[in-house]
């Protein structure tokens, strides 16, 4: 399967069917569980990221992750923002406003939110909270951006906000989202991946494997009929 | 198979019921049209026009059933091609009661006079038209994509006849000039089923698109 650049690919299927932890294995999160075993390779510019001489941490920094219920830090708005960039050794004042600024207003939040950056982000709607979250996930300016489930905790507004944010935000990062939502995946992605126990079925141009799908299988998920 | 829509299930079943029924009475229109030409009867020819109204209802029936699913139901894959056919379909059909009653309209016009021929073609091509419409229906039912082929086929043949009612009416006009005035009402009836039979050809390329998701271009 290929994760096409600057395109929004969705993962769909069945609960338990794999689609979360095959997103996890794209940045290496499923190193975290143990006696966890990957076969296979992930190749990102070139490089498979399972080799033994690559950096976990740069590699999640270059593969930034927004989990389904909105898990902001216990702290300011800007703190939130500039925690990346901090922790990968920028101290400059001038410039940790920049990258704030410029992460709000590429997560759609910064009008919303630019009077009171000092406040608890914990204060913001789930909504906000979210598109903060994926804020920080710009700031530490990643190349691929992996969402799993990221709107099954909001409601339709913030939902329909955070799905023009993807629209936005695919001119500039590669996204890989898995969703529950078909209507979404059909609105959002460019490309489609169906899995189910543990495989994938069916990958291709969403319009395609919404419209006529080749697979029995996908055909029966997608119109709500398992055989 | 088990499904988790059964109610949505439903809903696709009647929508196809009601195009179901479309069809037929739309069928019986082109026979009654053709038929009250050959019997100059006026009384089924005024029926032909009047069942219209009841062909316009049911399209508008099927559209919004067609409109109301789409908007609550989302439908994906088959059950969105199930849907959009069966508005394109309830189109081609209202379209071949229109030109049934352009037919019936002839028959009016015409009451009173001789025919200056036997009629003998358009008969048969109102037969076979009749069959198209009538095959068609069976394999938008039965999902039948051989079938419906079979219907596009049998467009060429209403094309040979067309032509052949054309020439014949021609040779009639050049012969004796005071036919013209008739001979050219018999030709738009050949020029009328002509249309219903394109519109036939029409419903069996959008069966196999149904089945297929692929539209082919049949009609030339």
């Amino acid at each position: 399967m290929e994760v096409k650049k600057n395109k929004v690919t969705a993962l769909i299927g069945p609960s338990g069917c794999g689609k979360s932890t095959f997103l996890r294995t794209l940045n290496r999160m499923n190193d975290l569980i143990e006696d966890a075993r990957i076969e296979g390779k992930i190749i990102l510019d070139n490089k498979n990221i399972y080799d033994p001489d690559v950096d976990v941490v740069d590699l999640r920094k270059r593969i930034g992750m927004v989990f389904q219920r909105p898990n902001p830090f216990p702290m300011s708005i800007y703190d939130n923002i500039a925690y990346g960039p901090r922790i990968h050794g920028n101290r400059d004042k001038k410039k940790l406003d920049e990258i704030v600024e410029k992460s709000l207003q590429g997560a759609a939040l910064w009008d919303e939110v630019k009077d009171r950056l000092r406040d608890s982000a914990l204060g913001l709607s789930g909504g906000q909270q979210q598109r903060l979250c994926i804020a920080r996930v710009l700031a530490v300016e990643p190349e691929v951006v992996l969402m799993d489930e990221p709107c099954s905790a909001l409601d339709p507004i913030s939902t329909m906000k955070i799905e023009e944010l993807i629209e936005q935000l695919k001119e500039n990062y590669t996204i890989v989202i898995v969703t529950h939502n078909m209507q979404q995946a059909g609105r959002i992605s460019d490309y489609t991946a169906f899995f189910l126990t543990g495989e994938i079925v069916e990958f291709g141009l969403t319009e395609d494997l919404f419209y006529n799908p080749k697979n029995k299988k996908t055909e029966d998920y997608i119109t709500g009929r398992f055989g | 198979m088990i499904s988790a829509r059964p109610s949505f299930d439903r809903e696709l079943q009647e929508l196809q019921q009601d195009i179901l029924r479309m069809g037929s009475m739309v069928e019986q229109q082109i026979y009654n049209a053709v038929e009250s030409l050959v019997k100059k009867d006026e009384k089924l020819a005024n029926k032909v026009i009047e069942d219209d109204d009841i062909v316009d209802e049911m399209e508008h029936q099927i559209e919004d059933k067609c409109v109301k699913l789409i908007a609550r139901q989302h439908p994906l894959a088959k059950d969105l091609r199930v849907i959009f056919t069966g508005v394109k379909i309830a189109t081609d059909l209202e379209r071949m009661s229109d030109n049934s009653i352009d037919i019936a309209r002839t028959t009016i016009r015409l009451l009173g006079q001789q025919y200056i021929k036997p009629l003998i073609d358009i008969p048969r091509m109102a037969y076979l038209t009749r069959e198209m419409v009538r095959t068609a229906l069976d394999a938008y039912i039965n999902q039948d994509v051989a079938a419906a082929q079979k219907v596009c086929d049998s467009d060429d043949e209403i094309d040979h006849l067309y032509s052949q009612i054309f020439r014949e009416l021609l040779v009639i006009m050049m012969e004796d000039p005071k036919t013209i005035s008739q001979a050219t009402q018999l030709l738009f009836v050949g020029r009328y089923l002509e249309r219903i039979a394109d519109h036939a050809t029409n419903l069996g390329e959008w069966i196999i698109y149904l089945v297929t998701g692929v539209k082919k271009e049949l009609n030339n």
